[in-house]
């Protein structure tokens, strides 16, 4: 008894650990393997052989001579990826910052039932939601007809299947990942700070840029990553809204897997966007650790 | 008093194992096939006629199906499987030996399909249903009748420019610029690749959407005026649409077969035979026919197919075009490589 007393934090996260552990750790060991094996005649990999071709061919390919030349199909593809999920941060920060403002600004009982409203596309299917969003965006749908309605003659609004359907549905999806945290962070903030600094003689401008988003920016940078990470790994979005016209990290990889039938080129791939991720993380929190010492 | 409820809970696991183990000797069947492509009401009627219940799951690709037999997915007693596939299926020993001319009903199998290419003697196989891959247009929209070629589709005219849906299946799209390039849809030499390549880079900017799923109510909603399609697919799309017509495009299209496979590690294996030889009744053949859209194998099952279907030149197909069906094949692993870097080319 005694002994589980002593060591209650450890006994408490063993099972998250052991879960952890169990279900990403092996998975993505398997995946590590399997990068770094030859693959097989027919798809599937042959285990036990060893290759490092996959990661080779992420950014060379072979010429007719058989000679290395640079392929930049799959850079412009990761770029890509990383442009879209960039634009989506933005686009869901201006969204979803004064969102966040106002619902903190609020009373407290009214605060839980906005929260509640922000929670609410979560109850259906990202799908059904990407196929609503097709019926609002596409040629004839509610949006140009609205258009159409108020005077503004669209000519058909030629929305959908483009890269900005793309980015206003991913927006939608991961909006409410963008709120909740800087939510979090404006719900603990003193309001007697902004007093203060009206009352030392800030306007409203210098209270926002000085006081409140200061407090909120690490309510910004959490909800930024988790708008950005999941969206680099977006599928379902770019093959409806896009109308499969080009192609994200997420797609590549199921082609790979796919018809493809090049098992190490997909796990390859889908190790590159994991070091690709981790090391703009590393960067971007040692980063954030200098800031708050700097401004102490 | 902790013993105790634990040792509850683990004869109440092992009470119900056994339950799921005993009803596992039972009738059931867990059936793995493409979405929307077998009759929901033949299920209760194969149930009622043999006392076996099935369980589909569904894939929207061959090559999904393969990635999951392969990575280690058991369970399932049918799958099924295109052409090229069964080939692929056999060489990795996906595939379980049935002997389909073992089974009673194989006798019902009209010809050619009582053999083929990949499993010459059926030992592995038995078809399902089978069509053909080519493109329907909205023929309002046409100014004039269309010429029956891929140049149609590739190059639109202006009237359907920005109003062609393409599907999203790289091994599809392939294969249609390489009948209209004149080159094998297997090639291994890149300067071929590279026409296909050049063909469907011309022809995006007039693409409104690749997709495979819902092309027929693309069709029918008007949202494209010309879709690459399964000829049943192309049949359904006329009962919203009258005027959707089929095209069979002089350089080639692809025919294709699907086939009923019992997957390694088939947990009823009887039942599976039991569901195949079922299958090979006309009455169920036409059934399955009806609903697809897409003609079967069986002789005899023409008395109970739908009358729409048998004058649709899109299912029936005229005997003028026979020559234009090119059969699948299973691409070289070099050709394959060629194909998705074309493909990845086209959407980066």
């Amino acid at each position: 008894m005694e002994f589980f007393t002593r060591h209650k934090r450890f006994w408490l996260i063993a099972p998250a650990v052991v879960y952890i552990g169990f279900f990403m750790g092996l998975p993505l060991l398997q995946m590590a393997y399997v990068s770094i094996l030859e693959r097989g005649t027919n798809g599937g990999v042959n285990w036990g052989s060893l290759s490092f071709d996959a990661y080779i061919s992420f950014i060379f390919d072979r010429d007719l001579m058989d000679n290395l030349i640079i392929n930049t199909d799959y850079l412009q593809i990761f770029l890509r990826s990383f442009e879209l999920s960039a634009l989506t941060t933005v686009l869901a920060l201006i969204l979803g910052f004064p969102t966040a403002f106002y619902i903190a600004m609020q009373p407290q009982s009214r605060r839980n039932m906005f929260i509640f409203l922000v929670t609410i596309p979560f109850w259906t299917n990202i799908l059904v939601r990407n196929y609503a969003w097709m019926l609002l965006l596409r040629n004839g749908g509610l949006i140009d007809n609205l258009l159409n309605t108020i005077g503004l003659d669209t000519g058909g609004l030629d929305l959908l299947y483009t890269p900005y359907a793309v980015s206003i549905g991913l927006t939608y999806t991961y909006l409410p990942f963008m709120v909740l945290p800087i939510y979090a962070s404006l719900e603990k903030l003193d309001h007697r700070l902004i007093e203060a600094a009206f009352d030392l003689g800030a306007n409203k401008r210098k209270a926002m840029t000085r006081i409140i988003l200061p407090l909120a920016t690490p309510g910004i940078i959490a909800g930024s990553i988790l708008v950005f990470i999941p969206c680099l790994g977006a599928y379902v979005t770019p093959e409806l809204l896009g109308g499969g016209k080009f192609m994200m990290i997420a797609n590549l990889i199921g082609s790979q897997f796919g018809a493809a039938r090049n098992w190490p080129f997909g796990a390859a791939l889908g190790f590159v966007l994991l070091a690709l991720v981790l090391i703009a993380m590393m960067v971007y929190s040692l980063k954030f650790k200098k800031l708050p010492e700097n401004a102490s | 008093m902790k013993l105790r409820s634990i040792l509850l809970g683990a004869s109440a696991f092992a009470l119900l194992s056994l339950g799921a183990g005993a009803a596992k000797a039972d009738g059931e069947l867990f059936f793995y096939n493409w979405s929307n492509y077998f009759p929901p009401e033949l299920f209760d009627k194969f149930e009622k006629e043999t006392g076996i219940k099935v369980t589909l799951d569904v894939y929207d690709s061959n090559e999904t199906m393969l990635a999951k037999l392969q990575a280690g997915a058991s369970g399932y007693d049918i799958v099924v499987a295109s052409d090229y596939m069964v080939d692929v299926m056999i060489k990795e020993k996906l595939a379980t030996e049935f002997d389909a001319k073992s089974l009673e009903n194989f006798k019902n199998v009209a010809k050619p399909h009582d053999t083929m290419k990949y499993d010459p003697d059926r030992k592995y196989s038995v078809t399902y249903l089978w069509g053909t891959t080519g493109f329907t247009y909205d023929s309002d929209v046409a100014k004039e009748k269309l010429d029956d070629s891929w140049k149609e589709f590739f190059e639109p005219r202006p009237e359907f420019q920005g109003k062609i849906g393409a599907l999203n299946d790289e091994v599809e799209m392939y294969a249609a610029a390489a009948y209209y390039a004149g080159v094998d849809k297997c090639t291994e030499d890149p300067k071929e690749a590279q026409k296909i390549l050049d063909i469907l880079q011309k022809q995006k900017p007039y693409v409104a959407v690749y997709s495979s799923e819902g092309t027929i109510d693309r069709m029918a909603a008007k949202e494209v005026a010309m879709h690459m399609q399964w000829n049943g697919a192309s049949h359904r799309t006329k009962e919203s649409l009258p005027s959707a017509v089929f095209v069979y495009p002089r350089e080639g299209l692809s025919f294709w077969s699907d086939h009923f496979i019992i997957p390694k590690g088939s947990p009823h294996f009887e039942n599976a035979k039991t569901f195949i030889n079922w299958m090979m009744q006309p009455e169920n053949a036409a059934a399955a026919s009806n609903y697809a859209g897409y003609m079967n194998a069986i002789k005899g099952s023409d008395a109970y197919l739908d009358e729409s279907l048998k004058t649709d030149p899109a299912v029936n197909m005229p005997e003028k075009y026979a020559d234009r069906l090119v059969p699948g094949k299973n691409c070289s692993e070099k050709a394959r490589d060629l194909r998705n870097r074309v493909w990845t080319k086209l959407k980066s």
